[in-house]
């Protein structure tokens, strides 16, 4: 889907966004309460000045509507691969822009981060998935990295790899088994429930900030070690 | 120069053995306790009894700290599902226990590709487990010295701590530079020209962008007196904080505008005799750096 007709679905006419070649932000009103909505499209690869531009909007939102919700819009094929973003530290503007999204949260802003079209890797890390929640549409795709790059770099056969993605939510692109990993929260727009903006309204309406992702990760059967392993830290002698 | 012990050559389990006070490592879920990967095992790849990292407590010059060591000789240092939850888990239990800081010694590729999905998810609860702890006002400092660097989901990991060690033979980055040629070309990123990825991604440049708070020499002696200078220096994240990062971060875009290569953008800002770098040791980078490039 279009991220104009995201914002269409999601907000009726009471919106302002608007896209600057791949990077969009602005801000809409869902039941009189105003959102700051910020994000990419074209399957926007993060660079280091677009992880600014993103950050320049949560903190101008934090500095200047303390309490405004902000929505995460995600459709990305990864960070930047490129020397020059290397050179100027991009690893340090993606921390940049998760810093900043975590202060939001601190200070009392609910982040609600939303795949509509696309998320791989280094371009989700610091958006969707520092987002107090992160949800998806049905037909997104998530993904660490396409399969024949992954089997080059693990040297393991491509054939294999994909008989896995079959199977193996570990391995598999599509958004439903993020939400069995507890990587996504949940799904909107799905035939159940086709009203974008009823899951944008629990979402705002679901106070919780702890990271509940691992725990929900064992729940759902996706990912049945790692908040046992965590509490064993916790437990240890 | 002299002998003393090498960072980058020794394993894990050794560099916390040389740079804690003697005997004050207490390992939690050691290798005997076989914790291990359960998605390594259907891929036919060896698995690790500690997945690829200790964690635990020891004393720093007498003072309480949590500890977490990658291995680097594992998968890279990569995080997986419980290479992950193990440094969830040490973060989560400092917020409880409040040592008096965190110290990671990071060797990483980043996500470890053979656990994927479970893999990009772990490194995000990382990261916000640390940011958690960084903002109960206890330091988390990160040493970087490993042959294979801090890339990947864990070179974002470390600009999230309090404070960042690098030796002059570590590197910080994103992706590494057989990535970008193999995604760019060699025209983009020539992975074979050394003297280049050390400019780019190495410890000196790090250092004087500002990106590492200290520069230390390959030697664990010297990265055990960084982390003890480092200890008290809790940096909680205000606002006024970010929107002074962003400033810096937005100069040093408008800076490397013209720069193509690193010895260009350390004229940019400002650092003197910058053709030398490369030929610098530690002690003399450390001199060059600008109080202007202080870090966040």
């Amino acid at each position: 889907m279009i991220w104009s007709e995201v914002v269409r679905q999601l907000f009726g006419e009471v919106a302002h966004v608007s896209a600057d070649g791949d990077f969009l932000s602005g801000s809409a009103v869902l039941d009189g309460q105003t959102v700051t909505v910020v994000g990419t499209t074209q399957h926007a690869p993060i660079g280091y000045a677009l992880a600014l531009r993103q950050a320049a909007v949560v903190l101008d939102t934090v500095a200047r509507h303390p309490g405004r919700p902000i929505l995460l819009l995600i459709d990305t094929q990864g960070q930047q691969l490129r020397r020059h973003d290397e050179l100027l530290g991009i690893n340090r503007a993606m921390a940049h822009l998760g810093c900043c999204i975590d202060l939001a949260r601190r200070q009392g802003h609910r982040v609600i981060g939303l795949v509509y079209d696309q998320a791989l890797s280094g371009g989700f890390i610091t958006s969707g998935l520092i987002a107090d929640a992160c949800y998806a549409l049905p037909d997104a795709e998530i993904r660490v990295m396409r399969i024949p790059a992954m089997a080059r770099v693990t040297k393991l056969p491509e054939a294999r790899l994909a008989a896995l993605s079959l199977t193996n939510p570990v391995f598999a692109p599509g958004v439903e088994n993020y939400v069995r990993m507890g990587g996504v929260r949940g799904l909107w727009g799905t035939a159940d429930q086709p009203d974008l903006a009823a899951g944008l309204r629990a979402a705002l309406a679901d106070a919780s900030t702890a990271d509940q992702r691992a725990a929900d990760g064992r729940a759902r059967g996706g990912r049945l070690l790692a908040a046992d392993v965590v509490q064993q830290v916790l437990a240890a002698a | 120069m002299n002998n003393a012990l090498s960072f980058a050559e020794c394993s894990a389990r050794e560099r916390i053995a040389a740079l804690f006070d003697a005997g004050s490592f207490h390992e939690w879920l050691p290798p005997s306790a076989r914790v291990m990967s359960p998605h390594l095992a259907q891929l036919g790849v060896p698995s690790a009894f500690d997945d690829g990292v200790a964690v635990g407590r020891a004393r720093l010059g007498g003072q309480p700290v949590f500890v977490a060591a990658q291995e680097g000789e594992f998968m890279g240092g990569g995080v997986g599902e419980v290479h992950g939850a193990k440094l969830v888990g040490l973060f989560q239990r400092a917020l409880r226990d409040r040592p008096s800081a965190v110290v990671l010694l990071a060797e990483s590729g980043g996500v470890r590709l053979h656990e994927a999905n479970a893999g990009l998810i772990a490194v995000s609860e990382v990261m916000r487990a640390l940011l958690d702890v960084r903002n109960a006002g206890i330091p988390v400092i990160v040493l970087i010295g490993g042959r294979n660097g801090c890339f990947g989901g864990m070179g974002i990991v470390a600009r999230c701590a309090d404070h960042l060690v690098i030796s002059d033979t570590g590197r910080l980055a994103m992706s590494g530079p057989e990535v970008i040629e193999a995604s760019h070309g060699v025209e983009e990123f020539d992975a074979r020209d050394r003297a280049l990825v050390w400019r780019t991604t190495g410890g000196k440049h790090r250092y004087l962008l500002g990106d590492a708070d200290q520069i230390v020499a390959d030697e664990v002696p010297a990265f055990r007196e960084a982390a003890l200078r480092a200890l008290g220096a809790s940096r909680p994240l205000t606002l006024a904080d970010l929107q002074a990062e962003h400033r810096l971060l937005a100069q040093r875009l408008a800076a490397g505008a013209g720069a193509d290569d690193a010895v260009e953008l350390w004229q940019q800002l400002g650092i003197t005799n910058a053709q030398q770098v490369p030929d610098l040791n530690a002690a003399q980078v450390h001199e060059l750096r600008q109080p202007a490039a202080a870090t966040s």
